[in-house]
């Protein structure tokens, strides 16, 4: 076992590197330092402030190979910050991001984290419904709503949402945000909604494919056999048979969670991670979305070895060698 | 070669690679059956996707010359000659209205505009259509670059295993671990905004469930009794994956192709509403309609025509790639019965 981490978390420090090498290739390799001062300070902007800015920013040094000071590169500058999570400034208005990430990252998860936790009941509820039902018109209608449901787009719950919801019930507030805990559920009632009813379709079609592999297991019948009642049968003896492909597809959402619902945050006009990353990508702010993937590659690995542990406890048919 | 013919050109093409692929469909009794049933269960589905092809094909074959002589010299599509230029109004037109929306002027062409006008007065039902061209283009061209990518990395790697497995094992691991939104988002502000581009931005992010996939097939693959009677016979390599090990992937291609156009399509309209996406594209005018919605009285048919066409074609891909699945999947056909 011990073993087996070390393996895994060296495996994991790889997938770190490679990432970051991917993100050296497209931020620094493919852009000009000139065109990314330009975009930051205006077209109009004289010689000296350009080179100024540029020399801020790090982008002054050699790309990859430094004959007299190998240390003296983009590349190494880029690695040791990262590796330090020391993030620097943002390109478009020198905002420190590692700020921006603090003040972000506890709005973002005031939203994502009730997604997170009524999607998983919802979505599991009605699977194991659709799942019981199996053959059955019941379920049918259920894969067919399922897939109704997935193939429209996600602007489209959002922008109706907001229009049925917002401007013709008038229940919620179109948009906006409160640090009162008090106020702040009424602005995140609307984008929860609207996040649930976009998530459930495409879950409920995997979840009912899981459920109903289960219930045609030989326990299952044995279950029903010995006179278990249906509800005990779904939740006590298919539910836990499950785990394994639930755990799978749960745990890697949680590091989405930090780094936020980008459409959904930033068309309620919730200022979390997700509408900072908007604002980088209108702004040309490449040093805040590098930030952002790298933060949200460091998330993913960790959840993935959380993952794999996870396994064990959860399925004692697993072993890890 | 000017630009509209090498687009004719293209367009016979396509043509006659889909004849070329029924022909080749019709001669093998497997693959002929299985389209037959794929058609019996879902025969709508597969006509919407007809007629959205359609649609792309006449948007895209033009030629030159006016329709009532009036010395246009720009080549024009056969679909924008149903609807032409002459019939632009000034402004916003509800659909079958005879007076502007705001001012209540008179239309200058009352009746034609069977789905309204937008802000510039061109005729909504024409601008829909011409998403489908984009729609099919992101779909199509995504997955042509991605499905090669990926059994170019998965089926050597399965094959010979070893260093190179893990190489690619690597390089999919790292390329998974970044969220994908972001992933596109990184690449299309670093490679630029082109329709090309955009494509290939969706591929890179797309390709590595399919090639993880292709590697665990080619694994098995390679133990089977006949792949090792091939080996031992001293069948180049080259000719086995190219003989015994390609044909048996086909049925998890043409499972992907089908299944990934539809979430490509979407990825699209998401890019589209960040300023990344493809001009003309159903996501664009969603993006452009969100204000129109605060405006009062409402604009409407904007919104709706292209969330209903965008809907239209991804809920008839779906389904025909549901009905896909489950005929060529061998896991699923066991359900089936």
């Amino acid at each position: 076992m011990t073993a087996w981490l070390a393996r895994r978390l060296l495996w994991g420090a790889a997938t770190v590197l490679g990432v970051l090498g991917f993100l050296f290739v497209l931020f620094f390799a493919t852009a000009d330092p000139e065109d990314i001062a330009k975009r930051a300070l205006g077209e109009k902007a004289p010689p000296e402030a350009v080179a100024q800015w540029i020399a801020n920013h790090g982008y002054d040094r050699p790309r990859v190979w430094n004959p007299a000071d190998p240390t003296d590169t983009m590349l190494f500058e880029h690695y040791r910050r990262m590796l330090a999570f020391d993030f620097g400034r943002s390109d478009a208005d020198d905002v420190p991001i590692a700020q921006r990430l603090r003040a972000g990252v506890g709005v973002s998860l005031s939203l994502t984290v009730p997604l997170f936790l009524l999607g998983i009941p919802l979505a599991l509820g009605a699977s194991l419904l659709v799942a019981f039902f199996r053959e059955t018109y019941i379920d049918r209608a259920g894969v067919v709503l399922a897939v109704v449901a997935m193939s429209v787009s996600i602007l489209i719950y959002i922008l109706a949402g907001q229009y049925v919801v917002g401007v013709l019930l008038r229940w919620f507030p179109i948009s906006g945000f409160d640090i009162d805990p008090a106020v702040v559920a009424r602005f995140l009632a609307l984008p929860v909604g609207v996040g649930l009813l976009h998530g459930l379709g495409s879950d409920v079609r995997f979840y009912r494919t899981v459920f109903v592999e289960e219930t045609s297991r030989d326990y299952v019948r044995t279950a029903f056999a010995k006179g278990a009642g249906d509800g005990r049968v779904m939740a006590r003896h298919v539910l836990p048979n499950a785990m394994l492909p639930i755990l799978t597809h749960e745990v890697v959402r949680i590091p989405g969670l930090f780094t936020g619902a980008l459409l959904l945050e930033s068309f309620f006009g919730i200022p979390g991670l997700g509408s900072m990353t908007v604002d980088a990508i209108n702004a040309n702010d490449f040093a805040t979305l590098r930030v952002m993937v790298y933060v949200g590659a460091l998330l993913f690995i960790a959840a993935q070895i959380a993952t794999d542990v996870a396994y064990t406890v959860a399925d004692p048919r697993v072993r890890l060698g | 070669m000017e630009a509209h013919v090498a687009r004719n050109l293209l367009v016979a093409g396509l043509a006659l690679a889909a004849g070329l692929a029924a022909w080749r469909v019709r001669r093998s009794p497997f693959w002929s059956e299985r389209l037959a049933e794929v058609a019996w269960r879902r025969p709508l589905a597969l006509a919407v996707i007809a007629g959205f092809a359609a649609v792309a094909a006449l948007d895209t074959v033009s030629w030159r010359g006016a329709p009532e002589g009036a010395g246009l010299t720009e080549p024009r599509s056969a679909l924008v000659r149903v609807f032409p230029d002459e019939f632009r109004e000034a402004s916003y037109s509800a659909p079958f209205a005879d007076v502007e929306f705001y001012g209540g002027a008179p239309l200058r062409h009352p009746g034609r505009h069977v789905l309204g006008t937008d802000i510039l007065g061109r005729d909504v039902l024409l601008l829909t259509l011409q998403g489908a061209k984009v729609a099919l283009l992101v779909g199509g061209l995504t997955c042509l670059i991605a499905v090669p990518l990926a059994l170019l990395f998965g089926v050597p790697a399965g094959w010979f295993g070893g260093r190179l497995d893990d190489l690619v094992f690597f390089l999919v691991s790292t390329l998974a671990s970044m969220p994908s939104i972001l992933l596109l988002i990184a690449l299309v502000t670093a490679i630029g905004r082109g329709p090309v581009q955009v494509c290939f931005a969706l591929a890179v992010t797309g390709w590595v469930g399919f090639c993880r996939l292709a590697r665990a097939e080619t694994l098995k693959i390679r133990e089977l009794d006949y792949v090792q009677a091939a080996r031992a016979l001293g069948v180049p390599t080259r000719r086995i994956l190219w003989r015994h090990v390609l044909p048996n992937l086909t049925h998890l291609i043409v499972i992907t192709f089908v299944l990934t156009f539809s979430g490509l399509v979407l990825s699209e309209a998401v890019l589209s509403w960040l300023g990344l996406g493809l001009d003309g594209s159903w996501g664009q005018m969603i993006d452009q309609a969100r204000d129109e919605l605060s405006r009062a009285p409402v604009i409407w048919w904007n919104l709706g025509a292209a969330s209903a066409a965008l809907f239209t074609l991804i809920l008839a891909v779906n389904r025909v790639g549901d009905a896909v699945r489950d005929v060529l999947d061998p896991r699923t056909v066991r359900e089936r019965a």
